[in-house]
């Protein structure tokens, strides 16, 4: 591999300010498994890589006690979400998203913000923390900003981070009561692939837990970046949920995507897959949300 | 740029130079002299370069060797003990007809460890999971996936053989 200086800093301070003093020579990194394979490939050629890896905490994904928030360390490996109790139990679409990623070997070593910056269009852990409202908490030589994730993503490879900044965290809001979610990966093979479409359901319930009162659905590789299908959400929202109204909510953002052929699959298969797979995911999310209140009304007997 | 790390390789603590853009895959191979561990793609698709890192599988192709300061690697050459008695996992992957050209099989090994050393009740659902990233050109992964389950079941019924020292000398037990 082309000869480098790794560089190890131990704050995102030190980080910004060594990559202020390399500039364009220096390249960020963090599991590496996207970055070193570039390296390997001649499609980066940096003098300086600048190691976030040995960055204190943010490392694992925690709850604020106080305000119900999830933080989502960007360092966070794929594989210690996976295996987090509190995402298997309470954010299942994450979970869902992150156990089809890579091999255990890239889940081990591979970070979520990693995956998030690289931004290309079938990021599979993008779409669960677009459906949970996530947003991205970045540092860099300005001091601190914070933006929806949904906007991050700019274009095909193209986020909103200007040079020298840093994507930290992303922060999600506490889940409204009688939430469920899920979220799947298709495509051919169930490892080692990039997948052909991601679809994420969430759904929020009323009391009478068949009225919807929040629905998200969010889609990987439909368009050139994640996004949420809008018209799909308005027709699922205050309505009662059933598999009627999941059906038309998938014609809808079949409708909505932006999907193309590629070496992955043709748009044609892909819109009708979206279609299928919004209801499939939006029936996954329902029996949750149930499933999660039987659960929570158990407790407080 | 080269620098000085401190890690234990296959139960050996040791101290090491290493050069800023070694991978991991190319310190084993080149600077420790140990080729069990092989290159497949170089890009973390085909985990022949697996190896266990503080108890985890990674792809050692991907992975800085100035990265290990401090941590335990385990490479294939750890497994068997100083007397050539194989690995359980070893002697499954022998008798099972797990091998056939054998590039893939430290890897292979070395992630059905990663896995056992955690869940030691692993089911077939978990140990596919596990070797996902494994690729194997020659056996079609049945013959695998049976020495991974033989391994398993042979660590529940007989506790690996362990050496004891009585008053008329050593005796196994």
């Amino acid at each position: 591999m082309r000869p480098f200086t790794y560089l190890t800093p131990k704050t995102l301070d030190e980080a910004i300010s060594l990559h202020q003093s390399h500039g364009e020579r220096a390249k960020y990194i963090a599991g590496g498994t996207d970055v070193l394979v570039k390296i390997k490939e001649g499609k980066l050629a940096p003098d300086y890589l600048i190691s976030l890896k040995h960055i204190i905490g943010q490392d694992r994904p925690f709850l604020d006690p106080e305000t119900g928030e999830l933080y989502v360390g960007a360092f966070c490996t794929h594989r210690s979400i996976e295996q987090s109790p509190l995402v298997q139990h309470r954010y299942p679409i994450l979970h869902d998203a992150v156990k089809n990623i890579g091999s255990v070997q890239i889940r081990n070593v591979a970070t979520i913000g990693g995956n998030l910056v690289n931004a290309v269009p079938s990021a599979d852990a993008a779409i669960p923390l677009i459906a949970l409202d996530g947003r991205a908490n970045i540092y860099g030589p300005k001091g601190q900003r914070s933006i929806e994730l949904g906007r991050f993503f700019l274009g095909p490879g193209q986020c909103d981070l200007e040079a020298g900044e840093i994507l930290t965290e992303i922060v999600i809001p506490p889940l409204l009561s009688r939430t469920g979610s899920a979220y799947i990966k298709h495509g051919r093979r169930e490892a080692m692939e990039l997948p052909m479409l991601g679809v994420g359901v969430l759904l929020s319930l009323k009391e009478d837990m068949v009225t919807c009162a929040k629905a998200r659905v969010c889609l990987g590789v439909a368009a050139p970046t994640p996004f949420r299908a809008l018209q799909a959400e308005k027709h699922i929202e205050g309505k009662p949920v059933d598999e009627d109204s999941l059906t038309e909510a998938g014609q809808i953002a079949g409708r909505e995507s932006k999907v193309r052929d590629s070496i992955r699959g043709v748009a044609w298969y892909r819109r009708e897959m979206v279609e299928v797979l919004v209801k499939r995911m939006g029936l996954k999310a329902l029996e949750r949300a149930r499933a999660r209140n039987k659960e929570v009304l158990k407790t407080e007997d | 740029m080269a620098k000085e790390i401190s890690f234990v390789f296959n139960g050996n603590s040791m101290k090491m130079r290493v050069e800023d853009h070694w991978t991991l895959l190319y310190f084993i191979r080149e600077a420790l002299g140990h080729t069990g561990t092989k290159e497949g793609c170089g890009s973390g698709e085909c985990g022949a370069c697996t190896v266990i890192v503080d108890g985890e599988a990674v792809n050692s192709c991907l992975y800085l060797a100035a990265e290990i300061d401090g941590k335990t690697l385990l490479t294939i050459e750890g497994l068997a003990a100083k007397d050539g008695t194989l690995h359980p996992i070893q002697k499954a992957f022998v008798e099972k007809g797990g091998i056939q050209c054998g590039f893939c099989t430290p890897g292979m090994i070395l992630s059905a460890k990663a896995l056992l050393d955690k869940n030691s009740a692993a089911d077939e659902k978990e140990i596919k999971e596990a070797i996902a990233g494994n690729l194997c050109r020659c056996t079609g992964y049945i013959q695998i996936i049976e020495s991974i389950k033989a391994a398993r079941d042979q660590g529940e019924e007989q506790p690996r053989v362990v050496a004891f020292r009585t008053e008329e000398g050593d005796r196994g037990e």
